[in-house]
């Protein structure tokens, strides 16, 4: 398939406002996961017609959120059955009777209800404790980096994006006393599910690819900064994506970023 | 961009994760809404619901069907056009059609800070008539290629390749 073609065709436009049928919706989601570029021409679609959308709102309902929570947490709080009338000049054993059932069923309702509010309580601490732990975490990983960055032993290499991906960008800090280069990701697009970046040490002469390792959990890495063990005698570095576990050499077609080493002060 | 990490937490029930896609999408939507339903209160209404559709029915969403904003729109529009027909049982498509996404954007008096819908309504008086009706209809409204071909007497191929002209037109706008 001719992919620029295709993405002339107009059909990507129609694919993110939801006007194909069912089975052309599948096949150009197919196509997405396949093809980066027409990936990146669905978001650039889509982000033009949400500025679009965006415009039309009368405000930006921001403050909306808030009541929207409070909406979903009452869902979850279980409202409480009505109290039946009953006649208490008839049957008044029946009436004594029912009640006292009612009163138990309050009981056992109430019960339910604490032990819910409980549960809820204990699964939101947990969740302040992770967010602390995270920031904390990241903190540190903050602290760490800055370090690196201050040594004088680093060798900073930036990368440019290529053909596939030429707004991408990425940067080398390659400390050669420890072997350690640092990437700093920040500026790659999260890469199609099933793939993962791999980056590559290079000689020039004859050119040499050596796998320095993959960019795993790229996704869910806040700062998009990865740390890898290069002992080579790098002269360039490179990053291409590869199928989920990385490749024995490099898929030239899918190198996303290349920059050579310049010489150490 | 579409953030697939963000969309599994959020099937996951994570809190943070609905919290970032209200920000992501709630200022589009709610733009999309507006034009349907033409009302500032009842469109916050249906904007508050169809955020909690989002949070129930994340699950369902399965991205080999399409983009998760394409998913949003479709349950922002259905209930939308819900709420019309329950408010004028007849003229659904009449109402539909009345108001255009350009007539907002022109009799917009307040503008919010994120999206520059001053720069886009100078902008939007620029696109063909044409391309302001297959914009209205197809994103707008929610017309299929095949209604849309039949509500502008047009052949369905043109429908496709008019509107990637419009777009391309819009992104131009937007990029400059």
């Amino acid at each position: 398939m001719n992919i620029e073609e295709y993405i002339s065709s107009g059909i990507l436009e129609l694919y993110v406002y939801g006007a194909l049928t069912e089975e052309e919706s599948r096949e150009v989601s197919e196509i997405l996961k396949e093809h980066p570029e027409v990936r990146k021409e669905v978001e650039e679609i889509e982000a033009a017609l949400q500025q679009l959308a965006s415009a039309a709102a009368p405000y930006n309902p921001e403050e909306l959120l808030a009541s929207i929570k409070q909406k979903l947490s009452n869902k979850n709080v279980k409202t409480l059955p009505v109290r039946r009338k009953t006649h208490w000049v008839s049957y008044i054993g029946w009436a004594a009777c029912l009640l006292l059932l009612v009163g138990l069923f309050f009981l056992i309702d109430d019960n339910n209800e604490l032990r819910q509010q409980l549960n809820s309580e204990k699964a939101r601490s947990a969740r302040m404790e992770q967010q602390i732990a995270d920031a904390r975490e990241n903190a540190e990983k903050a602290q760490e980096l800055l370090a690196v960055l201050r040594s004088k032993e680093i060798t900073r290499t930036n990368l440019q994006g290529q053909t596939v991906a030429p707004e991408a960008y990425a940067a080398v800090y390659w400390n050669k006393e420890e072997n350690k280069a640092y990437i700093d990701a920040k500026e790659l697009p999260e890469p199609p599910r099933g793939k993962v970046y791999q980056v590559w040490s290079l000689k020039l002469d004859p050119l040499t690819p050596t796998s320095i390792g993959l960019l795993e959990d790229f996704e869910a890495d806040d700062n998009k900064i990865f740390t890898l063990e290069n002992a080579n005698e790098s002269e360039a570095f490179g990053i291409t994506l590869e199928p989920a576990g990385g490749s024995e050499s490099p898929t030239m077609e899918q190198l996303y970023v290349l920059g050579a080493v310049t010489a150490a002060p | 961009m579409q953030q697939d990490g963000l969309i599994l937490e959020l099937q996951n029930g994570n809190e943070r994760a609905f919290e970032r896609i209200y920000q992501l999408y709630s200022e589009s939507i709610y733009g999309i809404i507006y034009s349907i339903v033409n009302d500032e209160k009842i469109a916050e209404e249906i904007l508050q619901d169809v955020f909690l559709k989002i949070w129930e029915n994340a699950s369902s969403y399965n991205s080999s069907k399409g983009r998760f904003f394409t998913w949003i729109l479709n349950i922002a529009r259905n209930a939308s056009i819900d709420q019309l027909r329950s408010r004028s049982h007849k003229n659904k498509l009449k109402n539909l059609k009345a108001d255009n996404f350009v007539d907002i954007l022109e009799n917009k008096t307040h503008f919010s800070s994120k999206a520059d819908a001053i720069g886009i309504t100078k902008y939007i008086n620029i696109l063909k008539p044409v391309c302001k009706k297959l914009i209205n209809l197809l994103f707008f409204k929610g017309f299929t290629q095949k209604e849309t071909a039949e509500e502008l007497d047009m052949p369905l191929g043109t429908v496709k390749t008019k509107n990637r002209a419009c777009i391309n037109k819009l992104r131009e706008m937007l990029a400059e």
